[in-house]
């Protein structure tokens, strides 16, 4: 019961960061940081989106993610043209690696909504590669449709939560 | 809602039949779906001893019980009573029984010594004023009492129906909190009627899908502990639990035991590609079995171990697939307009309950292993996850409410599509499994 409430309020606090955007990049892919529990909140310290090389103007300025069509895992012009952004940053900042997540709206079954999740998330993955950001510095990961971001059940939040993001899951301090 | 449900079931099912014998034996049968629930009486099982009188009573309670939520059976209550049963030898006052109506009587005698506790019990058929098989009588601890009333319950059901039990089985499940996008999940096993809950992982991490493995000791489930999906194996008793490695890069989801409880069928996620491998649990071996671009997922073993039915869309929609279980061609068996998930192979062999997809609804339906004869058990916003009764009579699932406040709730329902009802836990719950029969 004690822990249940401690992890509540870590995730509590981590929403907040994220919110604030506050302090400077910190963080990692192999230090333990990733919270499977805070999908999109990675631990990772956001930086400041005036700073092109921070984590909040990657998100913000950059475009972290890019939506799907009902049970469809094909790029989208728009897509394509997010993910051209993403992958002309990645080649600038070469210390950070990425964590790909694939995300599916709630009408699905959950498995298969784990494997589609996977497919859009290998689709953007695929597609950076494409453009030379090298396949070492990411990996993906599928939620299904366990981590939606609307929790309305109509087609506007669905279409949010169709969505492979890259998260930022390393990079320098300072 | 639940009428219009009900109604369409009852167009969809034959005529239904009501077959409680009142000339013959007494006897319900379950497969033509019964209309009206055969009435009986269940009085406190008597104390053998002074310290057994509370335990004879919350016996008697947890028979009713079971045996009333069945829809099959319809308990008369105390209240009605003529005679009572105050001494378990002595001969039944059949008249007293039949002027209340109640068809069957189960009495029950209890003697706690200790920590020890008998529990004996007799099923009448007060109709034809006989006894209907042979008075048993079970030993165990004050501390299991709930199981031993399960398996009175059992066998009085497995008397009157000529069906297996169903009661002494218990259930694994994921137990959720908090709302959609904020949702912790944790795994937990309870008895089949709802009691006994405990938990076996915290909600610190994803955790998905348990199932139980044959003999209802182990676990498998699929957790992000890792930040990734990864299948482990869990042992029920020491909640020790290990990761089943996996390849290099990939993820792994939706794994089952194989009847035999040494092989793990389950997903894997190579890329963009989903397909369906076996591991030799003992060695970690892997086999491929599928090899479609397309996603492969949610495979269940037919009870003889030979074959695998599982879900793909490479028909560009999910269907329903059985093959071999070494591999090889696939059969597509679901026809039906809409998409197929989910498939679980009865335990009697006969049938596959699935998750059906359609017109914005979900549902959960059963057909042969031939795919036909599919029939529609529920209808909701979202229905998912069958799990079999360990007689193959009942099945488990989970329905999920819409919109921003929805919250999930395990439910059952018979194969002939009454009796939906909700299982109670403590907080909400998702993706049941039926453990076998408890020796």
């Amino acid at each position: 019961m004690k822990l249940t409430t401690k992890v509540i309020l870590m995730m509590g606090a981590l929403s907040m960061a994220a919110c604030t955007n506050a302090g400077k990049l910190g963080g990692g892919a192999g230090d333990g940081a990733f919270d499977p529990n805070a999908a999109e909140n990675s631990g990772v310290i956001m930086g400041s989106v005036s700073d092109p090389t921070s984590n909040a103007y990657f998100q913000q300025a950059v475009g972290d993610r890019v939506m799907f069509e009902v049970d469809q895992s094909s790029l989208t012009a728009v897509g394509r043209a997010t993910l051209d952004s993403q992958a002309t940053w990645l080649l600038t900042n070469a210390d950070y690696t990425a964590i790909i997540e694939g995300h599916a709206d709630e009408q699905g079954t959950r498995e298969y909504n784990i494997a589609l999740g996977n497919r859009r998330a290998d689709v953007a993955r695929s597609y950076l590669v494409s453009k030379g950001v090298p396949s070492s510095r990411m990996q993906i990961v599928s939620y299904g449709k366990e981590r939606p971001i609307e929790i309305c059940s109509e087609e506007a939040c669905y279409a949010k939560n169709r969505r492979a993001v890259t998260l930022l899951a390393g990079g320098l301090t300072g | 809602m639940m009428v219009r449900i009900f109604t369409a079931l009852m167009a969809l099912m034959m005529t239904a039949t009501l077959s409680l014998a009142q000339q013959g034996p007494l006897r319900i049968e379950i497969t033509e779906g019964v209309i009206e629930p055969l009435p009986f009486a269940t009085p406190n099982f008597v104390a053998e001893n002074g310290s057994s009188a509370e335990m004879g009573a919350q016996l008697a309670r947890v028979v009713a019980a079971d045996l009333q939520n069945t829809g099959l059976f319809r308990e008369i209550p105390a209240k009605a009573y003529i005679s009572n049963v105050t001494d378990f030898g002595s001969a039944i006052q059949y008249p007293d029984w039949k002027a209340i109506n109640a068809q069957a009587l189960v009495t029950g005698a209890v003697n706690v010594s200790g920590n020890n506790l008998t529990v004996k019990f007799r099923l009448y058929d007060t109709f034809s004023g006989a006894e209907l098989g042979n008075g048993l009588q079970f030993q165990g601890t004050t501390e299991g009492w709930r199981r031993m009333a399960h398996k009175v319950s059992d066998a009085v059901y497995s008397r009157i129906t000529g069906e297996g039990g169903y009661f002494d089985s218990r259930v694994v499940f994921v137990s959720e909190t908090g709302p959609k996008n904020k949702r912790q999940k944790r795994l937990a096993v309870m008895d089949s009627d709802g009691a006994g809950v405990k938990y076996l992982t915290d909600s610190r991490s994803l955790v998905l899908a348990p199932r139980f493995s044959p003999t209802g000791d182990r676990v498998l489930y699929t957790s992000y502990e890792t930040g990734f999906p990864r299948i482990y194996v869990l042992d029920v008793g020491s909640v020790q639990r290990r990761v089943l490695e996996s390849g290099e890069g990939s993820i792994s989801f939706a794994p089952r035991f194989s009847p035999n409880g040494q092989t793990v069928v389950y997903s894997q996620a190579t890329g963009s590609n989903t397909d369906i491998y076996t591991m030799d649990i003992a060695s970690g071996r892997s086999t491929r079995l599928t090899s479609a671009p397309s996603i492969e997922t949610a495979p269940s073993y037919s009870p003889d171990g030979n074959r695998i039915v599982f879900e793909s869309d490479r028909s560009g929609a999910q269907q329903l697939y059985i093959m071999s279980a070494n591999g090889g061609d696939a059969k597509r068996i679901s026809f039906g307009q809409g998409r197929y998930g989910t498939p679980v192979w009865s335990p009697r062999g006969d049938l596959i309950a699935f998750t059906k997809q359609s017109k914005g609804r979900f549902h959960i339906g059963v057909m042969r292993v031939d795919g036909s004869e599919e029939r529609l058990l529920t209808a909701s916003f979202l229905d998912e996850g069958p799990t079999w009764s360990p007689n193959g009579r009942v099945i488990m699932f989970h329905r999920e409410t819409q919109g921003a406040g929805g919250r999930s709730t395990l439910y059952s329902v018979d194969i002939t599509g009454r009796n939906l009802r909700p299982v109670r836990t403590p907080e909400g719950g998702s993706d049941p499994s039926w453990s076998p029969l408890q020796k």
